[in-house]
């Protein structure tokens, strides 16, 4: 009897996946056009919608979603409408090939993805392999563009900000004894420390202490906090995201210590954490590209379509994905591509279009590429005064 | 032919026709790219499901931490191609020197484990291996190993520390993982580390040391009476049991071009997942993990069409499964129309 029950099971199993291969076909028979006959781009994103990165990936779908229902309502890129779809990857390497096979059998022509490092390096090797082009928004490992040329950064990568972050603090003689507190077991945060040492050394800059954590153990930070304080610490560096820089923020006001605050853009959005008193994050520094209350026309219009449409302000991933889309319809332009070329010669034209383009955008005004695929834009620093950001 | 050869002939038949299938179709071109993504998947966690069956249902001992042995496969291997990977060498032997050395390094971790943990039963033991699953991604995400011309370089604090000449390669960077693994896994090479998982397991489970295991786990003060060495074949069948989950790992980090220790990846849910795998199966039977593996790997996928609803409804199906499977009120239904019966009562029939 349980024998029968799993035969079935198997029948079933094989069932589904002859079901799979079916509506594969069907679509990548007609893969670029839309269901109305007409030829269409097709643009896919990938990020993590569910589990604990889940800002990020939804930041980065609502972004790009932004800018594709402006880039068709003016027309379309080349006169050609373009249709989006964003496929969820939970923040694991494995499920983001997944989900950009996904997207594969659904005809996609061009990625804007994956939102995150570890995912980015694991899709990259695969669209690598197939010569699609890729637009990361927020992927800033370099690992990501290393030896992949079809793949493309929006964002500064985690050594540019570390060495950025390190020149910046020297240049300006904001301090000379730096403390860093980091989350070692996070790519992005000891991708920035790495480099930030290393830099700091070489300006003159002493590094009295250096303390991590991880990803198990993030909600207590006295100790840390403690010996920065105790090594004479005039500025601590935190190349961390914002909602454990809260956490920091809260300590080194109980036990005491007064002192600078250096970030990088994972600090973006700290103004918005619930329940956080905001003066507590006054004179904090960051390095972001993206400030939600910029006053130029472009920043002002996106924000509001933004909040209009899905209720919160937008991040730095947001306009990072806004940008990156934009970023794929200038070079589409500059190369003239058309919807019926094969993947492969598309990312060809695209790739000698990019680097010579010059984007103004919500992250930077002429961003460059280079062929490696890093960007080229100024990061700015802002200081946080009375609850916004100022620039510096 | 006997019934347990039967059913055996059974369990290999439903992969090799599984491999067939899906041969015959990506041969054709009809096999979509998220199934050919998905192929190696299923074998890894289908081995990880079958490795897992010998430690919860044959030796009957819970294992959380069955991630962790899988971490250390996927590393060693990893850092072994990594070392490799200029010199030359046949991708194919080199992989399948990995997935050896993978194995081999998990086991005696599952020895060294095995040593303290299996003095404990029951809660306890779940208990010691779910942090011992922890430790491993732990110690991996500090991990500092790069190589020079003067050999390797060990630290446990960052790559500054290894002190290495300038044109050295750090191969483990910490939390940023080993990246730029070759991509040696296959669907065929996954079958058949598969096929000789499932061959291990059912020729131990058959075998005299497995007849111990299981005398164990029935009744330890009986087993102990009659002479069995407890400590060494409850070992046996630990190491065994992590030297797969090892190869498994090997599968997993040559399919992906990095590999980083992540929660998600070689975290305790992953370490359940597995353990989800084995009780829907059955446990203590080998072909139904095979299968509730297979399916659970692909349901998720299947169900992307459903966008923000997948996960619940993926949880929907784990619980309506479950009580197919396992429910009284399910059994006594399925009992009622099962298709022996059905087909039984025809036959009768006919022959009146």
């Amino acid at each position: 009897m349980k024998k029968l029950v799993s035969l079935l099971l198997a029948v079933a199993m094989v069932a589904t996946l002859l079901v799979g291969c079916g509506n594969a076909q069907t679509t990548t028979t007609d893969a670029n056009a839309s269901a109305d006959g007409q030829a269409v781009f097709k643009i896919g994103g990938i990020g993590p919608v569910t589990g604990a990165a889940a800002v990020y990936g939804n930041a980065v779908k609502n972004g790009a979603q932004i800018a594709v229902d402006e880039i068709n309502a003016a027309g379309g890129i080349n006169g050609v409408q373009v249709e989006y779809d964003f496929q969820d990857d939970e923040c694991d390497a494995e499920k983001s090939v997944n989900a950009y096979n996904t997207l594969k059998d659904w005809g996609m022509q061009m990625l804007v993805g994956s939102t995150t490092s570890g995912c980015c390096v694991a899709v990259a090797a695969k669209s690598a392999e197939d010569n699609m082009f890729q637009v990361t928004p927020s992927g800033s490992s370099v690992d990501c563009i290393n030896g992949n040329d079809n793949v493309y950064q929006v964002c500064f990568t985690d050594p540019n900000q570390g060495a950025a972050s390190a020149d910046y603090i020297a240049d300006n003689a904001i301090a000379s004894k730096v403390a860093v507190i980091y989350d070692s077991s996070d790519v992005y945060s000891s991708g920035i420390y790495e480099k930030f040492s290393a830099e700091a050394t070489q300006k003159g800059l002493e590094i009295v202490a250096a303390e991590a954590f991880t990803a198990d153990n993030k909600t207590d930070f006295t100790t840390q906090l403690q010996k920065a304080k105790d090594g004479g610490a005039e500025l601590v560096f935190l190349p961390i995201y914002y909602t454990e820089a809260t956490l920091i923020l809260k300590q080194a006001d109980t036990i005491g210590f007064d002192t600078k605050f250096f970030g990088c853009d994972g600090l973006d959005g700290i103004l918005a954490v619930e329940n956080f008193d905001v003066a507590l994050a006054e004179d904090v520094m960051l390095l972001t590209p993206f400030a939600a209350d910029a006053t130029d026309d472009m920043t002002k219009n996106f924000v509001a379509k933004y909040t209009e449409s899905y209720g919160e302000t937008p991040n730095q991933f947001a306009a990072d994905a806004y940008d990156a889309v934009y970023a794929i319809k200038a070079a589409a332009e500059k190369a003239g591509i058309s919807a019926d070329m094969s993947i492969s010669d598309m990312c060809e034209a695209l790739k000698g279009a990019i680097t010579e383009i010059s984007l103004d955008g919500l992250t930077g005004v002429g961003m460059t590429w280079n062929a490696e695929g890093e960007v080229n834009k100024d990061p700015k620093a802002v200081v946080i005064k009375n609850g916004a950001y100022v620039a510096m | 032919m006997n019934k347990q050869l039967k059913d055996n002939l059974i369990t290999y038949g439903i992969i090799i026709a599984f491999y067939a299938i899906m041969q015959t179709l990506s041969a054709t071109g009809s096999l979509s790219s998220l199934f050919k993504g998905l192929l190696v998947p299923v074998c890894v966690y289908t081995i990880m499901a079958v490795s897992l069956n010998l430690t919860v249902g044959i030796l009957g001992e819970l294992s959380l931490g069955h991630a962790g042995f899988m971490c250390i496969g996927a590393f060693v291997s990893a850092f072994f191609s990594m070392c490799l990977k200029n010199s030359g060498m046949n991708s194919i032997v080199r992989f399948i020197i990995a997935i050896l050395l993978g194995a081999l390094v998990s086991a005696v971790f599952g020895v060294l484990i095995g040593i303290p943990v299996l003095r404990l039963r029951g809660d306890y033991l779940a208990i010691v291996t779910l942090a011992f699953g922890e430790i491993i991604k732990n110690i991996v995400n500090v991990l500092y190993i790069g190589k020079d011309e003067n050999g390797m370089h060990l630290s446990f604090t960052d790559t500054a520390s290894l002190n290495m000449s300038a044109d050295g390669e750090v191969i483990v960077k910490g939390p940023q993982g080993i990246t730029g693994i070759p991509n040696d896994s296959t669907f065929t090479i996954g079958i058949i580390v598969l096929l000789l998982t499932i061959a291990i397991v059912i020729n131990f489970v058959n075998s005299r040391s497995g007849r111990a295991v299981m005398a164990i786990r029935d009744n330890r003060i009986a087993a102990e009476s009659v002479g069995i060495n407890i400590s060494k074949y409850k070992l046996m069948a630990f190491a065994i049991s992590a030297s797969m989950a090892g190869a498994a790992g090997a599968l997993y980090s040559h399919n992906l071009n990095n590999l980083m220790a992540q929660p998600k990846n070689f975290g305790y849910n992953m370490s359940i997942m597995i353990l989800v795998y084995v009780v829907l199966g059955g446990i203590g039977r080998i072909r139904g993990s095979i299968i509730a593996a297979a399916i659970l790997t692909v349901l998720p996928e299947l169900l992307r069409g459903f966008s923000d609803y997948r996960m619940l409804i993926y949880s929907i199906v784990l619980i309506v499964m479950m009580l197919f499977n396992c429910a009284p009120a399910a059994l006594e239904l399925r009992e009622k129309y099962s298709l022996k019966r059905l087909f039984g009562k025809k036959l009768k029939k006919e022959e009146a």
